[in-house]
This record gives structure tokens, sequence and C-alpha cells, in this order.
């Protein structure tokens, strides 16, 4: 359940990135190049931010002695929209002054603040995960649902399509697909297309499995009981053989969520993703390609730690979630 | 006119070579109100008779190759999926053996009988009108269990619930195949004393199948006797039970044990009841009959009407 929690915090905090962000994804500050990572020091009762300065060499920082800003909360800062909606520009945390950034996770080449773009880019890899698994689990499930319950040449045609889909080298598709596309869309574009390619290729091992399932459920004597009761073919399935699939659909949902997320990240770490200045986790691991950045400025590699906790805690939670539905084992 | 009237019913699992006949030439009906018992083996056609009445059983494999249901008056063998649709539930209506297994698990019983009225009687799908059903058949504060999912009741209320979605309609017909089955013996008389008054309140007929010869003297206004695909006796329930003509219905009599009986052996019918397309030629019970004669085996002898109202596929009923 740890799992569960961790993830509860995440999206949580992804719904709220703008307010806990303290700056916007896309603002730069080409004087604070490769920041290094700080945190606030206890300073009497405040909490105070030091200020960092260049020199001894390109992008080495060290700090100004006695010159600190105290860390303020629910400052004005960058203006942003709350869920998308609501133009606000409070911030929880900042310091209010430009010459003293809060750099939790240090700054990047442009001197974004990467627990900002973090936070933002958990919008995109996140939410991908849940709307790819909804997509692609609903269609497998109704595709699942009517071959297995009609059986014969409906049952042989769908099948002989998923698994045309499912030989099909999921990567070689995405981008050529994408090379097919302008290089310019826009990110709101490239985040729906990644959706519907992921799921697109998901749908079929689902569908395959959910007609396993409809198979030996179409036998079962309750079906034959609302066919007597005069229940049209897509209601059975609908809402008898379907809701009996969920313990094991929940399940096998919660363990998928991580190769979305994944892919994603691939994605955009290839360049074919989520572009600039959009934060994804993808992309800003595509900026820690450069060996010589990953020497001297480690911090880029932030959003693979967020990976790694996120796809982790997914299965951590799946895993539970398998032993609370599985009532035969011990 | 009939409610039910079953002509010549032929009905063939597979087709062509491979064809077997499981449904050979079965004719009986229902009248308004009338309970028919429907009795025999296991495996000699009785569930599939029953539900090929709504056409359930699923086609392939089936394959109906003569004969006509009518039910008020229509052959459900020529109608379209639509109007079985209406037909099912709504005119007939059926209980299965298992009740633990005809409810869908995840759903809440309120719920599926309400699905039952939404189809058939959408104007009264609510709340009131399923505790108002769950009363009619005898379960104790309806209110809170509504709520409850199948695996919280036990098998008497399961099947209690069942016939409470099967009546939601109020159909003319109630097919109950061998509702009490799986049930013990107490809840079993219950369960049998509930669909008797639910006949005398309602008016609806009854096809009944069993393979327990005390429901049938119980419940039964008519009997029919099936073996191997066929209706071997057809008579009203009371002269059966007292004077069994087919040698069949007589040997299944006397594998009853009698309550003033002595310690004997239980007498019981020799052999297998012949799988299906693989019936003898002639009679298909005389291999087993104590009374076979050689012409037994050559031709497959007729239902007849040998006194009024009863029939007999055999035409030595009188040897003994």
């Amino acid at each position: 359940m740890a799992g569960g929690m961790i993830l509860i915090f995440l999206y949580f905090v992804a719904l709220f990135a703008g307010f806990v962000a303290p700056y916007s994804y896309d603002r730069l500050d080409t004087n604070y190049s490769f920041h290094p990572p700080l945190l606030p020091r206890l300073q009497g009762p405040h909490l105070v931010v030091p200020r960092y300065e260049q020199g001894g060499g390109v992008f080495s920082y060290h700090i100004v002695e006695n010159d600190s800003k105290p860390l303020q909360f629910f400052v004005h800062g960058d203006k942003y929209k709350l869920f998308g909606l609501i133009p606000a520009t409070i911030h929880l945390f900042g310091t209010g002054d430009n010459d003293y950034p809060v750099y939790l996770l240090g700054a990047d080449q442009f001197g974004r603040d990467v627990f900002s773009r973090l936070l933002y880019g958990s919008q995109i890899s996140l939410s991908i995960g849940i709307v790819g698994i909804v997509l692609s689990f609903a269609f497998g499930m109704i595709i699942g649902g009517i071959s297995g319950y009609f059986i014969g040449a409906t049952d042989t045609v769908i099948m002989r399509l998923c698994e045309l889909i499912m030989s099909i080298p999921a990567l070689y598709l995405i981008i050529s697909l994408r090379a097919a596309f302008p290089a310019d869309m826009s990110s709101a574009k490239v985040y729906a297309m990644i959706i519907i390619i992921l799921s697109f290729i998901g749908w079929a091992s689902m569908a395959r499995v959910i007609r396993g399932m409809t198979l030996s459920l179409r036998e079962q004597q309750f079906i034959l009981a609302a066919r007597a009761l005069g229940q049209s073919h897509m209601k059975i399935i609908v809402r008898h053989i379907l809701p009996n699939t969920f313990s094991y659909v929940i399940v096998a949902a919660t363990l998928s969520v991580p190769y979305y997320i994944l892919g994603e990240v691939v994605l955009s770490y290839l360049g074919v993703g989520i572009q600039e200045p959009s934060a994804s986790w993808g992309l800003m691991l595509n900026a820690a390609q450069n060996t010589e950045y990953l020497r001297n400025y480690p911090w880029l590699l932030a959003p693979g730690a967020a990976i790694f906790v996120t796809v982790l805690a997914f299965n951590f939670l799946g895993d539970g979630l398998r032993d609370a539905a599985d009532t035969k084992s011990l | 006119m009939n409610l039910l009237e079953i002509k010549n019913l032929k009905m063939d699992f597979g087709k062509n070579a491979e064809a077997l006949r499981a449904i050979d030439d079965v004719s009986f009906t229902i009248g308004a109100g009338e309970t028919v018992c429907l009795v025999g083996e296991s495996g000699c056609g009785k569930t599939v008779t029953a539900l090929s009445i709504a056409k359930l059983v699923p086609a392939p494999p089936a394959n109906y190759v003569g004969g006509e249901i009518l039910l008020n008056g229509r052959d459900t063998l020529k109608m379209s999926a639509r109007e079985l649709q209406q037909i099912r539930g709504g005119v007939v209506s059926y209980v299965f053996q298992d009740p633990g297994a005809s409810l869908n698990p995840v759903f809440r019983i309120g719920n599926q009988i309400k699905e039952s009225l939404k189809l058939h009687k959408p104007e009264k799908a609510n709340d009131a009108e399923v505790i108002r059903l769950l009363k009619l058949v005898g379960i104790p504060a309806p209110e809170s269990r509504i709520k409850n999912y199948p695996f919280e009741m036990s098998g008497g209320m399961q099947q209690r619930v069942m016939i409470a979605m099967a009546l939601a309609s109020e159909p003319k017909l109630l097919v109950a195949d061998e509702p009490t089955t799986a049930l013990d013996v107490t809840i079993q008389a219950q369960i049998l004393d509930l669909l008797s008054e639910l006949k005398q309140r309602l008016g609806m007929a009854i096809l009944l199948i069993t393979h327990n010869l005390g429901i049938v003297g119980d419940m039964a206004d008519r009997v029919a006797v099936m073996y191997a695909g066929q209706i071997v006796e057809l008579s009203p329930a009371r002269e059966l039970l007292r004077r069994p003509l087919h040698p069949y219905t007589r040997a299944l009599m006397n594998s009853v044990p009698k309550l003033q009986g002595g310690a004997d052996r239980l007498s019981a019918i020799p052999g297998n009841v012949p799988r299906i397309g693989n019936f003898p030629p002639g009679c298909r019970f005389a291999p087993r009959c104590p009374i076979a004669r050689p012409e037994c085996s050559e031709k497959n002898p007729e239902l007849l009407e040998v006194e009024p109202g009863r029939f007999v596929r055999c035409p030595f009923w009188k040897t003994n």
C-alpha cells in the first residue's frame, strides 16, 4: 500500500504543479545556467536561501557568505493557470527576488529550475499512463468481449487482427508515424498522438485476455439466465460479462501504466515526443544525454529518479492489488 | 387454444453427417394455468426441450429440423431475435437448477431484479416494485435484502430471488428446470410450496422439469415422461402415479424406495441410458425393457392414445 500512498502524493502534486513549483516551466535565466541544487538553511527562526555566484571556471558556483534572503511561503511569482483554468500567481514558496533563486534540484543549461520542470513534466508523464490505459483497456475489453461472446467467424477475424497488431514492433511504428507528421507539432498534439499510438498497440493484448475470460464466462448459467430474461447480446457483454473481469482488469491496468509512462519517456528521449519548451520527464532526460553534463551536473538526472519511483510504486500497487483480488492464494 | 403447443419437435446437434438427434418427435401441450412435469433421466432431452421454447439453445450447434413450438399461437422457432427478446422473460420465464450460478456474482440482487423489470416493465422499475416482488416470494426484510450480493444469501434465498426475477414481468409460463435439485430437502419443500402458491395467485402455467417422482405427485396436473429424446408416456399425473403404463415409467416407479416396503434391495433399471447418436434400432428402451420382445428391436413404436388423455409409446403396455 506504500506504492498507493506514493502515487496519490505524486498525482496530487502533479495536479497542483503550478502552485507547488516556484517557477514556470519555461522561465529561463541564462545567468544561472547549471546552477547547483540548494537546500534552504535554517538561520535563527527563518529558513534562508543562500546566494550562489559564478566564478573560477565555466558554470562553477560557490556560495556567497552572509548574503541570503529568507524563504517565503505563498509568494507572488510567475503566472500560471491552476488546473489549466484559473489564472493565479501565488506559489507555495519562493524568495520573491530573482537574484536569489530557489533551485531545489538545480538548473539546466538554460537556467531553468529543474524542480519546477519536474513537476510540470509529471503532469504529462503521469497523465499519459492513465489516459492511455483507460483508452486501450476500454477498447480492448469491448473488442475482447465481443470476440469471446460471439465466437466463430467474428472471433477469428478479431483475433487475427490482434495478432497482426501485436506483431508490429511498436517503437518503429511510432518513430515512422512521427516522421510522417510535421516536426513542429505543438506539444498538445504530440501528447494526443503518443497516447493514441500507444493505445492502438496496447489494446490488442488486453482484448486477447478478455476474450479468454469471456469464453469461460459465457458458459456460466447467469449468462443463460440473462438471455432467458430477454437481454440483448451487447448488454449481456457490457453488463454481465465485463464486470466479472474487473478484478483482473484493475490489476492488469495498474501493472501496465508504467509501460505507457516509459513509452512517453522513450519517445521524448529520442526526440520524437514532447517538444521544448514544454516539460516531460523523457524530454528532460534527453538533456542529460551528454556524458560531460552527467559528470558535472548530475542533478539533471532527477527525472530519472522520478520515473524510477513512479514505476516502482505502480508495480508495488499492482502486486498489492493482485494479492487482494486473488482469493485463491494464501 | 393452449398456451403452449409443441408439435413433432425434432432437433439435431450438428449438421448433415455429424447430426445427432437430441429431440425426436416431441409433442405436448400446456394449457393456461396448468402444471406439466417433464420427467426423465439425465441426458434424455428434458432441459433442451424446455430451453427450445424460447429458442435458448444456441444455434449452431442446435439445428431444428422439424416441428413447431406455438406459444400463444405463434411459432417461436420462426421469430426474429427482437421478437424473441420480447418473449423471453415476457411470456415465458425460466428458473434454473443452481441458483448460485444463475445470479451474476458482482451485482446486488436488487439491481438484478430491477434489470428484469427494466426489460419488460420499464414503468415499474423501481425499488418499491423490487421489494414487492421479494415479499411475494417470501424473503423476510426485503428492504435490507435488496442491497445484498448473491453470495450473502443462502441457496433457498437465492432461488427465491431467481423466482422473483422470473415473476417480475408476470409471465404466462414459468419454466422451472430442476429448481430444487441444488437445495436441501426442507428448502425444496418450501420452494415447491412457493411455486404452487404463486401459481394459484398469479394464474400462470408451470413447466416443471424434475427427476424426482415425489415432486410430480405434489405439483403436476399432467406428466410427460421422456426417454432418449422421446416422450414415452404422457398422462394425467394422478393416473400415471397410480397405474403407470409404459415399462420405463413402471421401472422408474419401482426404483423409488417405499416407506412401507421391506429391507429388500432397491430395484434398478439394468443398463444405461443410450448415448445420443447411439440409439438402438426400434424401441429405444428395448435393450433394458423387462417385457421386450424380438419385434421391439425392429420398429420404433408410435406414441398412441390408449385411454382418454393417456398416451404411451409401447404397443405391449398391457403385458406385465
